[in-house]
């Protein structure tokens, strides 16, 4: 056993009202400045959608992340430094800036300076990097909230195997949204890819960096990058990403887009887990089994033995009774709420995602005069978003892991209802989920009271 | 380790840095020293709190980061203070909109100067070597008036500000002198949001004898059926009381878009085991949390509620009655109160006006205003407590309240009734036009004297169609009957929803209101509100939580979430924005009415009054226009008509001087005798124009102004083909109202706009004022959604040439002094006011009867049959001393507010203390209003609400009329003092006041009404109760006496009579046109802000279904043109299946200054939303004189609907010229 700590996130999606706050935040303290208009660090998707860049996700196109070669061993998707050589000055995985957007401004001052004409003055787009007029045809959140969906969300990669079943049609329509900030992963690619060696993971947060100085602008970690949160600054010539806004947390203050989620879905936290065990949990064969492989990796802060183990690989003791306090252990492992998103990227992702809830869809079973009014919440068969599309995101297609986290958030309501309402505690209920009342309780109050101090 | 992982394997051979032991974390050679280089970037100098003072709910408190003396960006605070444990926090508020306010900073669209068009400067200064004296001088320019027509086409010089000052003065002066102060106005809106900088404008308005300009209503946020049921302008719970709530219906506000700081409430209640329910005609937002989404058609709202109370009513009261229901039902409602039932044609019934104790017989004291009830106790009607009949007068003292007392009061007649009538009722889903039919139902009834009579209930009962024993009438056979109102299977038929989704979600929201003790909550907003008939549809929102016993429960209740009407600190801010500390009363124009005369938008309104009445009306509407009746709710004393007279009112006041007569018996005699007239009666003369009008805090032109073409061309004068409608013929033209045959283009001499961005409004302004941002000023933010009370600061001072609103208007007030000392002097106005609700003008027109004094229907007495008119000196000269003072009347009359008075004397002093004694002139000796942060400092002392010692004190002196305990409410908080510095610490939670209607307490969210449902204190209503029944003559006329179903308004009527557009055979399709609140701009602030730009497709496009799409042959992101009667609209469209077909939504609010293209229709630029809009008035909203139903500015009178527009729609060439 090799102790490390690492900060990690968990975002409740069931919880994200998609406000982009975080984005926005996040853009004003750290990508509002030349050379990186474009680049959003923290960014919000609706799914279904395609996402910023365009498809990120279908690494039959990009090549990020990692993939295991015949023998099972693991290796960069992009291939070896052999093919990196050969490509070094055109590289085929990279995206172009459509892939992300050509950003643009306007012309304001025409508004105040415009001189007497027979129209009144009106600020025009123009590209931020060819200073011309142009026409706006893509953005960093073109689809947002299914817009041009039947053109842009049924080339969604995570509907893949899926078209017969989803179609984009008004009495089908489902939506979610899906912040996204660098995964800072256990076993990150980028690093993996970097020719110059730029990029490191941090010895004593695991927060993953690309050190400026030393960068050299090849931007094999922006396609080696299977979330592609690696970005390059055209005005600097060097990769950047999200920091974790370590100046923040380095002084005990959580991420800009944590503290700022209105939504409040946001959970950051330290984690212990086992160095050694990261290299076999991202090689496991079976893409199903890494969501168990990667949960395997953490350690539980709370185990004396871990505690001893950490404290003898140096990690001093406010560290540990962080990683005790820590919301993430709790929700990843302890409830099993959390999924990692991607897992079957290989990278070990730290960022990891309460899947959402959903309406029902307006089928009624059998006659709907006689449903019970004391219950009334629906079955979460029957909610609108395919439990395979969220399986695709965050549990390499297994349904049944997915089945079961919403099986527990539904638990919770109903429990809490009962009390609540009808003055009646449930105590079957938590057994059927695998949890016990007071872990519901436990849950509910991070999930739906989330105070401050207990969200950070 | 055991190796190295795969990662660094994998890039060994390019890696010029070491691995550490583990392998995988690198250390670079040199260390890790460039990381300072983001420590750097974060590193900053200080953090000011401020807040954002746009017209949203949100209020959220914000830290701005401050480095090298520039502001960089901004944060949410999160030091709220907290909830009890098991509640969560308000922390963290905000949305992105509010992020990304630093850019506006430094920002190209920034003011930095003040601005004029360099055309009339050069006529100013031309004229001023001239005239040498600048009032004479700016007569000269405005009589030339050529500059008008350059308005809005570019042209602006850098100005400097002594200058212009000077112009403004001078046309201020000149207005006053030639016109009248009633011809110069301002419109500001939402004090809630930054109320010192709204009162610094309307400060000085009042001061002069200007108007202000009402907003709420006039941008449609007023919900009408508010003042309707509850007799208040506004009055909802706070977002935190979500939690409490375990079902939550949201119907048409969405609330992660626009409560985004708030939303969070919602999705958390959900984990407490909150059902959510949304009723939306769009897969939006909100959708994504419900449990069920009801997707009903836009505009149906009222018909599946309606349909809900069915089910409500037949399960819950009838079927099996709920104890805690009809004991809510008693105490807090008009469902006991006994209804004249009239006789009508064919033999039926009519429901007629509420039974009072005068129809008893008794001669108490304003027994005309004292409803009956039938006491199941002694079998006897009788006449309840807490009426408004004992509001006022000596009698009622300690007798306003709602104790029942021995009384058992009959909910329903049924059983004891001596007849079973058969009632005509009015439904509106069949018929010729909007006036609807008639069904036939029957309620029990019992004679009192000569009058037939039945309860509420029972009225209720037969209009939602659940029958009883017994009774006559047509009745629906079952749920599944669709033939007759107001079936599940009825509504679907209108709303699409599914019928046993409808009785599942009823009988659900019962049920829940029964266990939980009434925590079933209704969210509406904008999408419910913003209809012609949103006051029906709410009302029958509302009639499902009275009859679940909801409203005035922690948890339950209507919440009404759409405009930022709460004020709490009232009655400072109202004395210091209304100047009442010197002068009383102020003049208040009624927004929709005055915008409505005044862009002429009468002259193409084809909607009549008439046309919504029931056929079982009597025909009060017949031969009316809008604009007739509007005039005669002026003349009547009902609402404001501002200018007020044909004449100047200083030479009206001097002639009566003159005379020797009273003003008042001089206007009176002169009105009778024809030889004054109501400007209102004659609105396109040039003598009934206004003049001069100042736009601050808002973009009127570029987002609010609902006919954006009529205000460019008949009010500003733009040159401008203007709307493509036709005006009225001959025939249809109103029948009280002259008509000219010139339609005034530009009435304006003067217009001003205040702001820190250029903005439509601005473009279109004679002089722009550059203003300080929100983060370089001081002022205070509060909110309904919240209950604290904070502060905007300077985060850096004004930069370039940019002011703030409280210095702009000191400088705009010591040159207007300056010019008028000499030119006015000290003369007399004469105010005319209409009667006030909440004061006893309410109870001046009993019976709800309408009697016109010039139809010889009654005698014209000011303030009771006509308006109020007083006459108020005005010292000219002393403006500005006064406008920087606190004037003596605070202290001599105080505030009163819903009944309780405020008496701030000791108050006052502390002030004088605190913000310095003015020295010299016209103020000497008074407490100072020279600064920004006095007047913040002095509407905090003045108001209960951050005052414990003025709090304990109203509920004191409102106890004694009450009779009930109130002070207790207070008095734990009676020794708190909210100041300022306070405020600029940490968000301040406020006290429970009589301004209010909740309880605002550790440990518990406000909900409004709960001091009503817990204490007995009447709601500001005819019976005290809240009203489902409205017994005025006009509201029965329009078959609105009861909630109903009402469709939106029948386009074939609004969108008759426009120019027919040649389309080139392009195809065209027509939708309903909705204009919701954007995700990414509050109104038209930020949707020109790159950030928010970026983040939507360069701004908002014209969001329709694939299947209206296809059948125009438009692709997702082509340019398409939007017209209809009133303009054109220029955009591109967002094709999406989260659209319903047949309908299009274009959010609120694109101004037309970002990215919009010249029109191919007519060569001009597109419009905003708005250039589709049109104004219509619902005359019921004009209705005063009559207890609830009474005007006050922002709380009763026409709103500006917006809904119940239809649009065409075609594609366009895609070469887009600018």
């Amino acid at each position: 056993m090799h102790v490390k700590a690492q900060v990690a996130m968990v975002m409740n999606l069931d919880k994200c009202i998609g406000c982009h706050t975080c984005s926005v935040t996040c853009k004003q303290v750290w990508t509002n400045r030349p050379g990186t208009e474009y680049v959003w660090f923290n960014n919000v998707e609706t799914n279904p959608g395609q996402g910023y860049p365009r498809q990120w996700s279908d690494q039959a196109r990009w090549n990020g992340g990692w993939e295991l070669d015949r023998k099972g061993n693991l290796r960069l998707k992009a291939g070896g430094r052999i093919k990196k050589l050969l490509t070094i000055f055109s590289n085929p995985d990279l995206p172009a800036i459509d892939d992300y957007y050509e950003p643009f401004t306007y012309d304001y001052e025409t508004l105040v300076d415009a001189p007497l004409s027979d129209l009144d003055p009106v600020a025009r787009p123009h590209s931020q990097l060819s200073g011309k007029p142009m026409n706006l045809e893509w953005g960093p959140n073109w689809d947002e909230g299914l817009a041009g969906g039947p053109e842009h969300a049924t080339a969604d990669p995570h509907l893949r195997d899926m078209q017969e079943q989803v179609r984009m049609t008004y009495e089908q329509a489902f939506m979610f949204f899906l912040p996204r900030i660098c995964e800072h992963c256990l076993n990150p690619s980028c690093v993996a890819s970097c020719p110059s060696g730029a990029m490191y993971k941090r010895e004593e947060d695991g927060i993953v960096l690309v050190d400026q100085d030393r960068c050299r602008g090849w931007r094999y970690c922006v396609s080696g990058c299977p979330y592609k949160k690696v970005y390059f600054n055209h005005r600097t010539g060097k990769a950047e990403k999200c920091t974790l806004c370590y100046p923040r947390i380095e002084i005990g203050q959580p991420t800009i887009c944590s503290e700022t989620c209105v939504g409040r879905i946001r959970y950051l936290g330290l984690v212990l887990y086992d160095a050694d065990r990261v290299q076999a949990a991202a090689s496991v064969p079976d893409e199903r089994d890494l969501l168990a492989a990667q949960r395997d990796v953490f350690l539980d802060p709370d185990d004396q033995e871990v505690q001893a183990a950490a404290t003898r690989d140096g990690i001093p003791r406010d560290w540990i009774e962080a990683a005790q306090r820590s919301p993430i252990y709790d929700l990843a492992m302890r409830w099993g709420v959390a999924l990692p998103l991607h897992p079957e990227f290989r990278t070990l992702p730290m960022v990891w995602y309460v899947p959402p809830l959903s309406p029902i869809v307006s089928t009624l079973e059998g006659d709907g005069y006689e449903a019970d009014p004391d219950d009334v919440f629906g079955a979460i068969e029957h909610m609108r978003i395919p439990m395979e599309y969220l399986a695709n995101l965050l549990t390499a297609g297994d349904v049944e892991a997915v089945r079961g986290v919403l099986q527990r958030l539904a638990a919770m309501r109903s429990y809490i209802r009962k009390r609540e309402v009808l003055g009646e505690t449930d105590d079957e209920l938590p057994g059927l989920v695998g949890l016990t009342g007071p872990e519901l309780e436990r849950m509910y109050r991070l999930l739906a009271i989330a105070d401050y101090e207990d969200r950070y | 380790m055991s190796g190295q992982t795969a990662a660094v394997a994998a890039h060994e051979f390019f890696r010029r840095g070491e691995a550490n032991e583990e392998g995988w974390s690198l250390l670079i050679g040199r260390g890790r020293d460039w990381e300072h280089a983001y420590r750097d970037r974060w590193r900053h100098d200080k953090v000011v709190r401020s807040t954002h003072g746009v017209n949203c709910t949100g209020s959220c408190s914000w830290n701005v980061y401050v480095k090298d003396g520039l502001i960089t960006w901004e944060s949410q605070a999160v030091d709220y203070p907290r909830t009890d444990a098991d509640r969560p926090n308000h922390e963290p508020r905000g949305c992105p909109r509010g992020a990304s306010f630093s850019w506006y900073t430094y920002s190209p669209v920034r003011l930095r100067y003040p601005y004029i068009r360099g055309s009339l400067l050069e006529r100013w200064r031309a004229a001023l070597a001239r005239a040498s004296d600048p009032v004479a001088a700016f007569a000269e320019v405005a009589a030339d008036g050529t500059y008008r027509s350059e308005r809005g086409r570019g042209g602006f010089v850098r100005a400097d500000w002594d200058e212009v000052s000077e112009l403004i003065a001078a046309a201020t002066v000149h207005t006053i002198k030639a016109h009248g102060p009633d011809r110069v106005g301002g419109f500001t809106p939402i004090p809630a949001m930054s109320p010192v900088s709204f009162a610094a404008g309307t400060r000085f308005l009042s001061l002069i004898g200007g108007h202000t300009t009402t907003f709420y209503d006039w941008y449609a946020d007023l919900p009408p059926a508010s003042p309707q049921v509850f007799g208040d302008q506004t009055d909802v719970p706070e977002s935190a009381d979500w939690w409490d709530s375990s079902y939550l219906i949201v119907w048409g506000t969405n609330l992660p878009i626009t409560r985004t700081p708030d939303a969070h409430f919602m999705t958390e209640a959900r984990y407490r085991g909150q059902k959510v329910v949304v009723v939306s005609p769009d897969y939006s937002d909100h959708v994504k949390f419900a449990d069920d989404w009801l997707p009903a058609q836009p505009g149906t709202d009222g018909a599946l509620a309606m349909a809900m109370g069915h089910v409500m009513l037949k399960e819950f009261w009838v079927d099996r009655r709920v104890p805690r229901f009809e004991d809510y039902g008693k105490r807090f409602t008009d469902l006991p109160l006994l209804v004249s039932l009239d006789a009508g044609a064919d033999g039926a019934h009519v429901p007629g006006r509420f039974l009072t104790a005068a129809d008893l017989g008794q001669d108490s004291e304003n027994a005309d205003w004292k409803p009956v009830l039938f006491d199941a106790a002694t079998g006897q009607p009788a006449v309840p407590n807490g009426s408004v009949g004992f509001r006022y007068g000596e009698e009622g003292k300690g007798r306003w309240n709602l104790g029942l007392g021995d009384l058992d009061p009959a909910l329903t007649l049924h059983g004891r009734h001596e007849e079973a009538v058969e009632v005509a009722l009015p439904r509106f889903d069949v018929g010729d036009g909007p006036g609807g039919g008639v069904m036939r139902r029957g309620v029990p009834a019992i004679r009192v004297g000569d009058r037939l009579v039945t309860t509420v209930l029972d009225l209720m009962l037969a209009t939602y169609g659940v029958a009883r024993d017994g009774l006559p009438g047509e009745w629906p056979e079952s749920y599944d009957d669709a033939s007759v109102p107001y079936t599940p299977a009825w509504q679907e038929a209108i709303t699409s929803v599914d019928r046993r989704l409808a009785v599942k979600v009823a009988r659900e929201f019962a049920r829940n209101a029964e266990v939980s003790g009434g925590r079933s909550m209704i969210c509406m907003g904008a999408g419910t509100n913003h209809w012609f008939h949103s006051d029906e549809t709410y009302r029958a929102f509302i009639a499902l939580l009275l009859l679940g016993g909801c409203v005035g429960i922690n948890g339950g209740g209507w919440a009404h979430y759409v405009g930022q009407e709460k004020i709490r600190t009232f009655a400072g801010w109202q004395t210091l924005a209304f100047a009442l500390d010197w002068r009383r009363p102020p003049r208040q124009a009624q927004g929709t009415s005055w915008f409505y005369t005044h862009t002429e938008q009468w002259r193409y309104d084809r909607l009549r009054p008439g046309h919504f009445a029931t056929p079982l009306g009597e025909g009060l509407f017949a031969g009316m226009t809008a604009m007739d009746a509007h005039a005669k709710a002026v003349r009547m004393g009902w609402m404001p008509g501002l200018p007020t007279f044909d004449r100047n009112p200083l030479e009206v006041a001097d002639e009566a001087q003159a005379a020797g007569v009273d003003a008042a018996e001089h206007v009176v005699s002169e009105l009778k005798a024809g030889r004054l007239g109501f400007a209102v009666d004659d609105p396109s003369a040039p003598q009934n124009w206004p003049r001069v009008f100042f736009v601050w805090r808002s973009n009127l032109l570029g987002s609010s102004g609902k006919g954006q073409e009529y205000f460019l061309s008949h009010l500003v004068g733009a040159t401008h083909d203007g709307p493509l409608a036709d005006p009225l013929p001959e025939g249809e033209r109103p029948s009280t109202v002259n008509w000219r045959d010139d339609i005034p283009r530009g009435k304006l001499d003067l217009l001003v706009n205040v702001d820190f961005r250029m903005t439509t409004t601005g473009l279109y302004s004679d002089v722009v004022l550059p203003a300080a941002t929100w983060y370089e000023k001081h002022d205070l933010s509060m909110t309904d959604m919240h209950p604290f009370v904070h502060s905007f600061n300077p985060a850096i001072p004004p930069p370039w040439e940019a002011r703030t609103d409280w210095d702009t208007f000191g400088t705009i007030a010591r040159a207007f002094s300056k010019l008028a000392a000499e030119h006015l002097g000290v003369r007399r106005d004469i105010v005319a006011t209409p009667v006030l609700h909440d004061s006893p003008g309410e109870i001046t027109q009993p019976r709800g009867e309408v009697a016109d004094w010039r139809a010889g229907e009654c005698e014209p007495i000011p303030g009771r049959t006509m308006p109020n008119l007083t006459v108020v000196e005005r010292d000219y000269g002393a403006v500005a001393d006064h406008w920087g003072a606190l004037g003596p009347l605070a202290e001599q009359l105080g505030a009163t507010v819903k009944s309780a008075t405020l008496l701030p004397d000791h108050e006052v002093a502390q002030l004088a203390a605190r913000n310095g004694r003015v020295r010299g002139g016209a103020a000497a000796g008074r407490p100072s209003l020279a600064r920004a942060e006095h007047a913040a400092e002095t509407m905090l002392a003045l108001s209960a609400v951050t005052n414990g010692r003025l709090a304990v004190a109203g509920f004191r002196s409102l106890e004694d009329r009450c009779g009930v305990p109130l002070a207790d409410l207070a008095e734990g908080a009676e020794e708190t003092r909210i100041t300022f510095q306070d405020t600029q610490v940490q968000p301040r939670r406020v006290i429970t006041s009589p301004e209010w209607s909740g309880i605002d307490e550790e440990g518990r969210a406000y909900a409004a009404f709960t001091i009503n449902v817990e204490r007995d204190k009447p709601w500001h209503t005819l019976s005290g109760r809240m009203h489902l029944y409205l017994d005025h003559a006009w509201m029965r006329e329009l078959g609105e006496a009861l909630p109903a179903y009402r469709p939106p308004v029948d386009h074939r009527l609004m969108m008759a009579g426009g120019r027919p557009q040649d389309g080139d055979g392009t195809p065209e399709i027509t939708l309903r046109y909705l204009t919701p609140h954007s995700k990414w701009s509050i109104h038209s602030e930020y949707q020109d802000n790159l950030h928010m730009l970026t983040l939507f497709r360069g701004g908002s496009g014209l969001w329709m279904s694939p299947q209206d799409a296809e059948a125009i042959g438009v692709r997702d992101n082509e340019w398409v043109e939007a017209h209809n009667r009133n303009g054109i609209l220029v955009t591109r469209a967002v094709v999406s299946h989260r659209v319903p077909e047949g309908v299009c939504l274009m959010y609120h609010s694109k101004d037309r200054q970002i990215g919009t293209p010249r029109s191919v229709i007519d060569g001009r630029r597109g419009g905003t939303e708005n250039a589709l809009t049109t104004i219509a008035m619902k005359p019921t909203h004009m209705i005063g004189g009559y207890a609830q139903l009474s005007w006050s500015p922002n709380y009763y009178g026409p709103t500006g609907s917006n809904r119940d527009s239809i649009t065409i729609v075609r594609r366009r060439t895609q070469k887009v010229d600018y």
